[in-house]
């Protein structure tokens, strides 16, 4: 589950005002609104990269208001998928098991996993430069799920994708979030993705985040 | 990014006049170094920097201005990531303050480091370290001036490398250094190495602070921009040029090095 109870948050003149939202545990939920409205603002909170002035951020059964970013346990693909630009691919999957000091055959064997998982096992020696927005997108989601995260948060993941590319991905990233068994939150402006891939669908309306009615699609 | 230009018909005479313009410059600059080179003759380059006076002074420089870069490098990256990433009150005062080493006549910071040394702080501390008319004095002299040319370069290092892989790398469970340290400064690396290579030739030529701080002693303080005013001014033109031609060289070495590693792919 991710939870924000009446969260404040303000930076010169834009200010996000008791901001509430609840998604369930291995949902899959959409996040809607116009630009500028404070979406990636409310993705950056849930994620720890900003601190709500007022409010609760929890993850499953955690507060994890006043926990640092890294202690969340928290899945993160922003936009452009912002790679890590000096490491193969195989290095992006396995960082954050490094970082937990896992052993090195444990993490080969996590990363060779995941890698058949989201099909781009012949894209581990690779180096990003070159791989193309769909690649680059599946290496930021097996990098965002390696740690076996308890939450995942996307921002626009599949807007600078061709329409072809943009399916498939969908398909893809349905696909993991069920595997994982993990509540997803995913930002977007494009009706289809909410449509084809969300369970439940909040849309910004007048400062506040309100759950649209919506009957998913079967899988 | 810029992109090759293939002139177009009834282009031509543009790209022409362009081109004669930069070429007239860069043949200026040319023609000084052949003028300079054609003044002396191999042998007396030669015997002239084997002269012991002029080996010092050349190994002084290379080690003076390897310390300062080093140093050099060292401030500018906390300093430059601290003006690339945050917002503070006062930062355009301290961005004005890092900037005067680059717009001051190099000779006025050395009179303001000689002055400041005759303060009781810098008595203080040359209590512990003397700096005025020592080698020490030297690095100190290079590495203020340097170091803002430095900052300079690795503040628009920063500022060009975008801040969500560490905002990735910190929700993945680093902390703010962990991710400056795995993700963003291998990601600056060419910055780096420039920063380091603009404080080394910056450096290089450094003369005015170096000459008022450090004094021009002979087999102590002094290093080649000196060595090419003493020559000088004891009318030894010949080892004047040779010093003049090392220099050039060295000059041509450290900026075809920084090119090759903005080249680097």
């Amino acid at each position: 589950m991710i939870r924000l109870e009446n969260v404040s948050w303000s930076a010169g003149a834009f200010t996000l005002e008791g901001i509430s939202l609840e998604i369930p545990d291995a949902s899959y939920a959409i996040l809607m609104g116009p630009t500028g409205c404070g979406k990636t603002t409310v993705l950056e909170i849930i994620a720890g990269l900003r601190q709500p002035i007022k409010g609760r951020v929890y993850i499953g059964e955690r507060d994890v208001t006043r926990l640092p970013s890294g202690r969340r346990r928290l899945g993160y693909v922003p936009q452009d998928g912002a790679l890590f630009p000096t490491m193969k691919v195989w290095e992006q999957l396995g960082f954050a098991l490094r970082l937990r000091r896992i052993p090195s055959t444990e993490i080969a064997a996590t990363v060779e996993i995941l890698a058949d998982s989201l099909e781009i096992r012949h894209l581990l020696g690779r180096s990003v430069n070159g791989l193309s927005g769909g690649e680059r997108q599946r290496v930021a989601l097996g990098r965002a799920l390696a740690a076996k995260p308890d939450a995942l948060i996307l921002d626009e993941p599949l807007s600078a994708l061709d329409e072809d590319t943009r399916g498939s991905m969908m398909a893809l990233l349905k696909r993991m979030q069920r595997e994982f068994a993990i509540p997803a939150l995913h930002v977007t402006h494009s009706q289809t993705e909410a449509l084809g891939i969300g369970d439940k669908i909040f849309r910004f309306s007048g400062g506040k985040i309100v759950e649209e009615p919506h009957t998913p699609r079967k899988p | 990014m810029s992109r090759i230009l293939r002139p177009e018909p009834g282009e031509t005479g543009f790209w022409i006049a362009l081109g004669a313009i930069t070429f007239s410059y860069v043949g200026f600059l040319v023609l000084l170094i052949w003028a300079t080179t054609a003044f002396t003759d191999p042998g007396t380059l030669l015997r002239s920097l084997q002269a012991p006076e002029i080996r010092y002074a050349i190994g002084l420089t290379l080690i003076t201005c390897t310390l300062t870069a080093l140093l050099s490098v060292i401030l500018a990256i906390p300093a430059g990531y601290l003006l690339a990433r945050s917002d503070f009150p006062g930062r355009s005062f301290i961005e004005s303050i890092i900037d005067i080493p680059i717009v001051l006549p190099p000779m006025v910071m050395g009179l303001c480091l000689l002055i400041f040394f005759q303060t009781e702080m810098g008595k203080w501390i040359e209590q512990f370290v003397t700096f005025t008319y020592t080698v020490a004095g030297v690095v100190v002299a290079q590495f203020s001036i340097a170091a803002a040319f430095a900052i300079r370069t690795m503040h628009a290092t920063f500022q060009h490398i975008s801040f969500r892989p560490e905002d990735v790398a910190r929700t993945l469970g680093c902390s703010r250094l962990q991710a400056l340290w795995l993700v963003t400064l291998p990601t600056a690396r060419r910055g780096i190495f420039a920063a380091g290579s603009v404080a080394w030739a910056r450096s290089l030529g450094e003369f005015g602070p170096v000459l008022v701080f450090a004094g021009a002693t002979r087999m102590k303080t002094e290093v080649l921009p000196t060595t090419v005013w003493l020559e000088l001014s004891v009318g030894n033109l010949d080892a004047a040029v040779a010093v003049s031609l090392f220099m050039i060289a060295l000059a041509i070495v450290i900026l075809v090095a920084m090119r090759s590693a903005g080249d680097l792919r």
